[in-house]
């Protein structure tokens, strides 16, 4: 039997901070619920059921949260599901939230993730020494440096292509009002200028620690058409998962992405992404991961990623605008990247997207990833209904 | 929509301690073999994984990357994770199966409580600003429902024992139960008090434990398994974190969630309680009456893997369909202090 349609009726974000020091998780999370819910043009009594999202319990010291947060998150009576898929995971919760509406049990859903950042050490979370498992010691940016490094010497691409991405999704998100960088004056040889951390990434290559949630309301094709202006028609998801390492993994291009975008594309009926997609919010936290995803995603071939982002039809006003929210580069409260990659994706084509609206945007790509790139959920979104 | 059918089930030995590495993945690689083999299906012919695991109980971030090891999750599959008892897994399996997406589902649990001191990590699910730092541990959280409902003339220390006697007595006959024994309630109650009014038995014990089911929409499911366990209502609620707004003597989120299953008429219901009193709360809130076998596995009581036990419960039930002991069962499972979130599945066997 075929699945309901489902739409997305609402967004919401928060502020994003280094450190929201002004209220408290629950506070953080209503911040986004609110907006979302509002811009939806819901109350609390239209939401059948809850999902939350977030990264690991050790960033907050909160063991699953979703427990103390029932009230806050207006659950208390209502299903309460609660996902964790590494960085993948506001991505995933999204689509967990579609599902309960495509399966035909709820006419709306409230889904929400956050990351408090502020509240923990990612990097000590991050680098425990578990017995028996080799461990990395070295933070995200060392895991993947050396996979932009081969990334690198496989395409043969520039030394530049990774400054002109951090260049680009900090001017973007000058003009996101909810971003945490926004670096208006940023320049891709003030890039090159900046520190090296992890060679190749440099710092201002790297994502910051954000505080942060984001909230979308996902509902029915009734509750879809009544949205004014038009809701976030959501045609095609997928999600796949591969193990973290093996012998003769190509961590540059994994499989299990390559695979979740080609369900992806099937699903929405996309035989052309570069042609047929207007936007993509891509989880790019190193400014090297916006090359890579493209060729992964199947928007260029493989080795002409950096050309698509060398040419500057990846900016704004390009033909192919990536990130145009500024994406993880500026804002990574890392439980709800995901969510912030898939409600921008929707802001688009509903029309919502402010001062880095993609004129006419019509299908856009909500894409995150996770673990040692090894989780991916995306899913595309259109103005009008699918089919 | 499609109707969903438990076709196979596995769990492992609940064990008070496990080898190996602390989230106990390793567990999981003998319990697909057997779901294999019962189905005669394949790592190939699965369309969607879904698991629950905790990383607090095993103290390291994104523990359940590890499990995808232990799957041989190559080539890449279709996979979520919930970071909750297995039981609500096996919801968002189902509903994957509900939208036509796929048609086969794997669910899987795991939990290696023996990595840590269980009482003290479950009391950071509390509020983190204001109860937690206080540490109130898990089971004096229950004593404290426990005496509520005594003082109330809502059961007795008697009737709690009682409990406890039965699903003992009833584990004997579990190969893969931890704990099981002979003793009448009188005799448990000379037992002295671990955390007035609660004794020993009256408290799940800590186990290390997995399992793992396979669903299937109804129309595949016959080709899968002799008697399907078709799942006719799933539905879970969540009460209030707020202990000291909560009518501990009650379980509302139960109550909610049972009715909205529709469990009249069923024969048997394997209750995820991990305390006695718990076990008096739930089957008032489901309504279940004396003609309605609670907990022939032993329940809880006699193996608690945390993070699995809500799956093994609905495994449990349905493995009495599966066999052909039951026409009509209920399955509970349980999460976070006192009964705080509860999910309840009804399934039936179809000839």
């Amino acid at each position: 039997m075929a699945k309901q349609l489902a739409a997305v009726l609402g967004t919401g974000q928060t502020h994003h901070r280094a450190k929201r020091t002004d209220v408290s998780i629950p506070g953080l999370l209503r911040e986004a619920i609110d907006r979302a819910m509002a811009d939806a043009g819901v109350e609390w009594a239209d939401i059948d059921a809850v999902v939350l999202g977030k990264a690991p319990d050790l960033f907050e010291g909160v063991m699953m949260p979703e427990l103390f947060l029932a009230d806050a998150l207006g659950a208390t009576g209502k299903p309460l599901l609660r996902v964790h898929t590494a960085g993948s995971v506001g991505g995933s919760t999204a689509l967990v939230a579609t599902s309960l509406v495509q399966s035909g049990v709820h006419r709306r859903v409230l889904t929400v993730a956050f990351e408090k950042q502020s509240e923990s050490n990612a990097m000590w979370a991050l680098s425990i020494l578990p017995p028996f498992q080799m461990p990395v010691g070295a933070g995200a940016g060392g895991y993947f440096a050396p996979h932009v490094r081969s990334y690198i010497r496989r395409s043969g691409a520039p030394a530049h292509v990774g400054a002109i991405v951090a260049a680009k999704d900090r001017q973007c998100g000058a003009l996101n009002p909810f971003a945490h960088l926004r670096q208006r004056e940023i320049t891709v040889e003030s890039v090159q200028a900046s520190q090296m951390l992890w060679d190749p990434i440099r710092y201002d290559e790297t994502c910051p620690s954000s505080d942060g949630a984001c909230a979308m309301v996902i509902g029915d094709e009734a509750a879809g058409e009544a949205v004014p202006g038009g809701a976030g028609w959501i045609h095609a998801t997928a999600m796949r998962t591969e193990p973290t390492t093996f012998a003769g993994r190509d961590q540059v291009s994994p499989q299990a992405g390559r695979d979740a975008a080609a369900a992806l594309w099937r699903e929405a009926g996309i035989t052309d992404p570069l042609s047929e997609v207007d936007a993509a919010e891509i989880y790019v936290p190193f400014s090297w991961f916006e090359p890579m995803w493209l060729e992964n995603l199947g928007f260029t071939a493989e080795g002409e990623g950096w050309k698509l982002t060398e040419s500057g039809e990846t900016a704004l006003g390009g033909r192919l605008p990536v990130n145009p929210s500024g994406g993880v580069l500026c804002t990574n409260p890392i439980g709800a990247s995901g969510m912030l990659r898939f409600a921008e994706a929707a802001k688009q084509v509903m029309g919502r997207a402010g001062d880095y609206q993609v004129d006419g945007a019509g299908r856009a790509l909500g894409h995150a990833y996770g673990g040692g790139s090894q989780y991916f959920a995306m899913w595309v979104v259109g103005a009008a209904k699918p089919g | 929509m499609n109707e969903v059918a438990v076709v196979g089930f596995a769990q492992g030995h609940n064990v008070r301690r496990s080898e190996g590495t602390t989230n106990g993945v390793e567990m999981l690689v003998p319990l697909l073999a057997e779901v294999f083999e019962q189905t005669s299906l394949s790592k190939e012919d699965i369309g969607f994984w879904c698991s629950g695991s905790s990383d607090y109980l095993a103290g390291r971030a994104f523990s359940f990357i590890a499990a995808v090891d232990a799957l041989g999750a190559f080539p890449p599959i279709h996979e979520s994770h919930v970071e909750m008892d297995a039981a609500w897994a096996l919801y968002e399996a189902w509903l994957k199966i509900r939208t036509g997406e796929v048609d086969t589902a794997l669910v899987y649990g795991f939990g290696k409580s023996s990595a840590g001191q269980l009482r003290r990590v479950l009391a950071l699910q509390l509020d983190p600003y204001l109860v937690a730092p206080l540490w109130p541990d898990s089971i004096s959280i229950a004593g404290i429902q426990a005496r509520m409902g005594i003082e109330a003339g809502l059961w007795s220390e008697r009737e709690m024992a009682e409990v406890a006697a039965r699903s003992l007595a009833d584990a004997r006959e579990n190969p893969l139960a931890q704990r099981s024994g002979a003793e009448d309630a009188a005799t448990l109650l000379e037992r002295p008090m671990f955390a007035d009014p609660l004794r020993k038995h009256d408290i799940a014990p800590v186990t290390d434990g997995a399992a793992v089911l396979v669903l299937a929409a109804a129309d595949r499911a016959a080709e899968l398994a002799d008697r399907p366990a078709v799942i006719t209502g799933i539905e879970h609620r969540v009460d209030s974190p707020t202990l000291g707004a909560r009518e501990l003597t009650r379980s509302p989120s139960t109550e909610a969630a049972g009715a909205a299953a529709g469990g009249d008429g069923v024969q048997l219901a394997e209750l995820h309680a991990p305390f006695t009193h718990q076990e008096i709360i739930l089957r008032n809130a489901l309504g279940l009456g004396e003609n309605v076998r609670v907990n022939p596995s032993g329940g809880v009581l006699a193996g608690n893997p945390m993070f699995a036990a809500g799956l093994a419960r609905i495994g449990e039930a349905a493995g009495q369909i599966l066999l052909g002991n039951a026409d009509r069962v209920l399955a509970h499972a349980t999460s976070g202090p006192a009964l705080q979130q509860n999910l309840v599945a009804v399934l039936e066997g179809r000839d």
